[in-house]
């Protein structure tokens, strides 16, 4: 599974992609994460605010840093 | 890109989105001329409601993780209000409909005056919600 996450790289930026990487590695997934800082790559998925979490192409959230046991059930309903 | 606002408005920094109907009728040009003025003054970025309908991701988790949706419609058929609901989002929004403010459809031309007094009201409005 490919999982990005949007965002400048600030401070929950960070806490996402660690948030996502550590549910992803409770799944026993195989996955691999991806950073997107670019602003027009951003955009061009549609999302307006950040940071963002995306599971194979599609933005599950915005502007949140959803915990670990939130990203494990959009992990387990994307796979 | 939505940025934090930081204009001075009283707004603190929370995250609010536009979205005006942007219908063809001279209420929805009115409520699309309003919304662009008041994201100029800086407590709100303008949003793709567009997008939402489109069902298009992005735009509907962008829409989801706004602390307020301003949305603007020209008429009683509310179609901003209706495709948001359309996905599922009802929450946090504040809802404006022109034509409760005394605007009749087909007979408003999207002037100054009526372009002002929308302004006026979505300011109103989030002020009311803070």
């Amino acid at each position: 599974m490919l999982i990005q996450v949007l965002g400048s790289g600030c401070a929950k930026c960070r806490q996402l992609e660690e948030n996502a990487r550590r549910a992803a590695e409770e799944l026993n997934l195989d996955f691999r994460i991806e950073k997107v800082s670019s602003l027009q790559e951003i955009m061009s998925f549609g999302v307006m605010l950040t940071p963002a979490l995306v599971l194979d192409r599609e933005v599950k959230t915005a502007g949140k840093v959803p915990d670990v046991a939130e990203i494990k059930k959009m992990l387990q309903a994307s796979t | 890109m939505q940025r934090k606002s930081n204009s001075g408005c009283a707004c603190g920094g929370m995250t609010n989105l536009l979205l005006p109907c942007s219908g063809a009728a001279d209420t929805g040009e009115i409520a699309d001329r309003a919304a662009r003025r008041f994201a100029g003054r800086g407590c709100a970025g303008m949003f793709c409601l567009a997008g939402v309908g489109a069902n298009i991701s992005g735009f509907i988790a962008s829409a989801r993780g706004a602390d307020r949706l301003l949305v603007v419609d020209g008429c009683k058929l509310d179609c901003g209000l209706k495709a948001l609901q359309e996905k599922g989002i009802s929450e946090n929004i504040i809802h404006l409909r022109l034509t409760d403010l005394g605007l009749v459809k087909g007979q408003s031309p999207a002037n100054e005056e009526n372009v002002e007094l929308v302004v006026a009201e979505l300011g109103r409005k989030l002020n009311q919600s803070l």
